[in-house]
């Protein structure tokens, strides 16, 4: 091993984090040479002064109260007198959530139907907004273990994030986006020239198979899977979209 | 217990004892007590808020996470700084190497030495050091944290130390000169 590579890799021997053939590979180098050697002393000193806990600042006292208060306030405690309501109203309320479940089952069919059309809209809108100069992505990187810690504290779940490079649809990126009435996670695929956008949000709804809806000339996919829904839209051609959901699907069960 | 309440509480046993790394963390980034005391609250309040997007893991480089993007989103908001490096022109020409090792370990550091050298330094620089030394956190969490890949964080390691370590060689000249 060379001086340089040694250099190169100081930090990461100082900080163990090599693995024990590297490092035992440094150690060799340090100890017939003087001037990588004194790098490394140099090294060595700076952790320890800087590791000093003296330098810590740990939380003020009161700072710990203020926060178990506010988070108090952030989420309120439900009326002390529902229980009792309910006792009253459980016969009446029972009977119109009967009617209430006839009444829905006919209208529901219709109502998804025309949901599921709004919603390829909105998809479609989305993506193709997303097409813009600088609309594509918030997060761009092709490492999962970057964009999916990237939607934390952003959004009140947390999206599968996989690349599919080897399968030819490299990841590129992520981005928030707003659908159906929520945030939701976008991650972006490249094909080709072409980009594919995957909206994920979470979803009370079980586990639908694979629909295919066309809007505006595009062609969308979506599908229900461990409590998330996700819509697949693109510009590529509808089997190239239907090998990336399969390749998506399967690296992420 | 209500559904409520249990989220409380579960948050208070998770995520809550993190408290220290997390005040340590924004008040090394903001350079300031009182705005950091405002950012932890803050950042906490936003953790509760989005804990359902918290699989398990690890919850100390998940909250930190927050609290290090609030801490960049308050400068920029409050003091006009974007992520962008401050530039220090005296540093430059010790950026070059590694700097003289044998001039370093004849200095007699003390820790309000490290502690006003570490304040100088560009914020992506001082965080790192702050999470290394301080958080002992391995490459990896850091990585997650800082949204860097490993590599890089290695890299920029380096260079905030020899940056480090260079104030600290100046402070003893100046402090020398003093004397005289």
């Amino acid at each position: 091993m060379n001086c340089d590579r040694v250099l190169f890799l100081l930090n990461g021997y100082v900080d163990g984090e090599l693995d024990l053939v590297t490092s035992l590979e440094i150690e060799e180098h340090l100890r017939g040479c003087a001037a990588c050697s004194a790098q490394q002393r140099s090294l060595a000193a700076l952790h320890a002064a800087t590791a000093d806990k003296a330098l810590y600042h740990a939380a003020p006292a009161a700072l710990e109260q203020r926060i178990r208060g506010s988070l108090k306030k952030a989420s309120p405690q439900p009326p002390f007198w529902s229980r009792f309501t309910w006792r009253w109203l459980a016969p009446a309320a029972a009977l119109v959530v009967i009617l209430i479940l006839i009444a829905g089952t006919l209208g529901r069919s219709w109502m998804l139907a025309n949901q599921q059309t709004r919603l390829a809209q909105e998809v479609q809108t989305a993506h193709v907004r997303s097409l813009m100069p600088n609309h594509l992505m918030d997060v761009a990187s092709s490492d999962q273990h970057t964009v999916k810690p990237w939607f934390n504290g952003k959004l009140d779940f947390s999206p599968p994030v996989t690349d599919l490079a080897a399968e030819g649809f490299p990841l590129v990126g992520g981005r928030l986006d707003y659908l159906d009435g929520r945030q939701v996670a976008a991650l972006v695929y490249r094909r080709n020239k072409h980009y594919i956008n995957l909206f994920i949000w979470p979803s009370p709804d079980g586990g639908l198979g694979l629909q295919r809806s066309t809007y505006n000339g595009y062609h969308l996919f979506h599908w229900n899977q461990a409590g998330m829904t996700f819509w697949a839209v693109s510009d590529v051609n509808p089997d190239d979209l239907l090998a990336f959901i399969h390749a998506y699907q399967k690296n992420t069960q | 217990m209500s559904v409520e309440q249990d989220k409380q509480a579960r948050f208070e046993q998770v995520i809550l004892p993190h408290i220290d790394a997390a005040y340590n963390l924004a008040r090394w980034i903001v350079n300031n007590d009182q705005d950091a005391e405002d950012i932890v609250q803050e950042s906490f309040l936003r953790a509760f808020k989005y804990f359902a997007s918290y699989q398990g893991g690890n919850s100390r480089s998940w909250l930190l996470t927050i609290v290090r993007n609030m801490c960049y989103d308050w400068m920029h908001q409050n003091r006009g700084q974007g992520q962008a490096v401050e530039l220090d022109d005296e540093i430059a020409e010790d950026e070059a190497g590694a700097g003289d090792p044998e001039t370093f370990l004849q200095l007699k550091i003390d820790h309000q030495m490290v502690a006003s050298a570490l304040e100088k330094l560009p914020a992506q620089y001082r965080e790192l050091i702050v999470l290394r030394e301080l958080e002992e956190m391995s490459y990896k969490e850091i990585a997650l944290i800082a949204g860097i890949p490993i590599g890089t964080v290695m890299s920029r390691l380096a260079r905030a130390r020899d940056r480090l370590k260079a104030c600290l060689g100046r402070r003893q000249d100046e402090e020398g000169a003093h004397e005289l």
